[in-house]
């Protein structure tokens, strides 16, 4: 059972994150906000919950690792690691500018608790291949998690990393699927159809996961599922929505890839609060 | 230089060998692991080998990965297919994230002869060159391979070794030094420098030999590393012999060649001349008869230290 005050903590990381994320993208004038809010209830889940990791020593080797395939989605990445204490929270006024270390896609050899580079889709899966063997050749406890846009399962490579998890049964390594539906030029059943997206991943020899995205005790909970699998790698499909909690930002594809006018953002943050003491007082 | 043949992808083999009780060492291969050698290290340590099948990509990628969680990954595949296929992976990751990557391949140049044009590789070492942050190595014989492929493992970052298949004139013994990033005279001359890599090496010797018959001493120049290149011992070429050819089994444009002509024309211009696949494509042959159809003799590199000579000569009487 996961405490009430736990719960609490959640719901403020998820509101504080959407927030830096709305002020950030607003502040930098370009990026994707829509992809980046999508994401948000799922890191909170990993990063607060989850995962095994330390912002004082970003490099325990026993850390788990976070594999960011969706690097567009770094606006959430960096609120994240500012929240959880691996960047200071002022930080997050310089994103996309001149000599920051927040890039507009994250940069590894800048930002402390970044795994990796990306920005270019579809090879995370297969970074977190690498690093989900490497810890069993070590004899090392972590695990690997690796989030992946719905649009980038169209890059080849994605299902090339895909066969070879299963043909090496990783088992200590959980994928999980940004199913928000929309893509850069618009529904991805539209742009390129991806469906049928869970019987795709079984017939590749994966345990597969469906669930409420947005609910963080149903990620949790499909997270403890998947460490108990043996022999076999996990993909969660997480059903999100883009734009998650702006109504007028909920399943618009041109946020994509478009940030808000102040005027629009001040609206945004108005919604967000009242969601949130909606939630509270709940 | 001796009369015994070796190839380099055999060395290559006889390194994995030596190098699979290391456990800092994955290796990975995509299905071409017979004839790149890497079945030597798949023998001896099968829980650090990955074969990924036909997934070029694929290897990369997954090389990156094990690289990221602090092991050394040797990643080997035909050499257009391994450059060619993941370009991305290497610049976005291995080189941007200066990962301990070593991408080793065989069946560079022309000596995947029979294969034909898509097997064969004319444009890696000008595909990598413009990626920062990446070492490139073009070793003359078996020796300076097993010697490169040591030093790539000791030292942090990602390395290009490009190796060949087809058997070439072994050229140095255990006493000789292979140095990163520097170049050595194989012998000397002050006409002309020939500079070469690769199983090129040898034929800048024999052109050397059929320079002198005709009184021109040729300098040769065995340039392993084509980047980081060694600007002093090519500017000192440039000044001391005053013309140089290069010879490399590459396309003509961004390999060794272009990188010397980056120094040279720099800091101290003089003739030079290409000796190279002149912006072909490959076609099936033995290899030796690829070498004659393209261009890449010791004769061919012979002629062309004549043309430079001439010219050099020609401009030192007009002044």
């Amino acid at each position: 059972m996961i405490p009430k005050e736990n719960i609490k903590k959640f719901l403020d990381k998820s509101y504080s994150i959407r927030k830096h994320v709305l002020e950030m993208t607003t502040q930098a004038g370009s990026g994707h906000p829509g992809g980046s809010l999508s994401c948000v209830d799922v890191l909170v889940a990993l990063y607060f919950h989850v995962m095994q990791h330390n912002p004082k020593n970003p490099n325990w080797p026993n850390r788990d690792r976070f594999v960011l395939s969706k690097g567009h989605a770094a606006p959430t990445l960096y609120a994240v690691l500012a929240e959880a204490g691996y960047i200071p929270i002022e930080e997050l006024k310089n994103l996309r500018k001149l000599g920051s270390m927040l890039q507009g896609h994250p940069d590894r050899n800048r930002v402390p608790g970044v795994e990796n580079s990306s920005g270019s889709l579809g090879n995370g899966l297969a970074i977190a291949n690498g690093m989900a063997l490497a810890a069993k050749i070590d004899g090392r406890p972590y695990r690997v998690y690796v989030l992946l846009g719905d649009g980038e399962c169209q890059e080849g490579l994605v299902w090339e990393a895909a066969m070879f998890a299963a043909h090496y049964k990783i088992d200590n390594l959980t994928a999980i699927i940004d199913r928000n539906g929309l893509q850069i030029d618009g529904p991805t059943e539209q742009v390129m159809s991806i469906e049928p997206l869970a019987s795709k991943w079984k017939s590749f020899g994966w345990n597969v996961i469906e669930v409420d995205g947005h609910d963080i005790l149903a990620i949790i909970e499909a997270c403890e599922k998947a460490k108990l699998v043996r022999g076999g790698p996990t993909v969660i499909i997480a059903h999100l929505i883009k734009g998650r909690g702006v109504s007028f930002m909920e399943w618009v594809t041109s946020f994509h890839g478009k940030t808000l006018t102040e005027e629009q953002c001040e609206k945004a943050l108005q919604e967000l609060d009242a969601w949130y003491r909606g939630m509270v007082a709940g | 230089m001796s009369a015994l043949m070796k190839s380099t992808r055999d060395a290559y083999g006889e390194v994995l060998a030596e190098l699979s009780s290391d456990e800092r060492i994955v290796v990975l291969d995509a299905d071409t692991s017979t004839s790149t050698r890497t079945n030597k290290f798949a023998a001896k340590s099968p829980n650090r080998f990955f074969n990924v099948g036909c997934a070029e990509q694929n290897m990369i990628a997954t090389a990156a990965g094990f690289a990221y969680a602090g092991k050394i990954a040797i990643a080997t595949a035909y050499a257009i297919f391994a450059t060619g296929r993941p370009w991305e992976q290497i610049r976005s990751f291995v080189a941007h994230d200066k990962l301990n990557v070593k991408i080793i391949v065989t069946h560079a140049g022309l000596t995947n002869g029979p294969d034909g044009a898509s097997h064969q590789s004319l444009e890696d070492i000008a595909v990598l060159r413009v990626i920062p942050n990446i070492t490139i190595i073009v070793p003359a014989d078996a020796e300076e391979t097993r010697q490169a492929i040591h030093t790539a493992v000791e030292l942090d970052g990602p390395f290009y070794i490009r190796l060949s298949r087809a058997e070439s004139p072994v050229i140095f013994d255990s006493s000789y030094k292979f140095k990163l990033g520097k170049g050595t005279i194989v012998k000397d001359g002050d006409d002309v420098t020939i500079i070469a890599a690769g199983n090129m090496v040898a034929k800048a010797l024999e052109a050397a030999n059929i320079l002198a018959k005709d009184g021109e001493k040729a300098r040769v120049v065995n340039l392993p590393t084509v980047k980081p290149i060694d600007r002093d011992l090519i500017l000192a070429a440039a000044k001391e012999t005053g013309a140089i050819v290069t010879a490399e089994e590459h396309n003509i444009y961004g390999g060794l060649g272009s990188a010397i002509a980056e120094v040279v024309s720099t800091r101290e211009p003089v003739y030079m001349e290409f000796v190279g696949v002149l912006d072909r494509f490959g076609q099936t042959g033995e290899t030796e008869d690829l070498y004659k159809t393209y261009g890449l003799t010791s004769e061919n590199i012979a002629a062309a230290a004549k043309r430079v000579i001439s010219r050099k000569n020609d401009e030192s009487r007009v002044r």
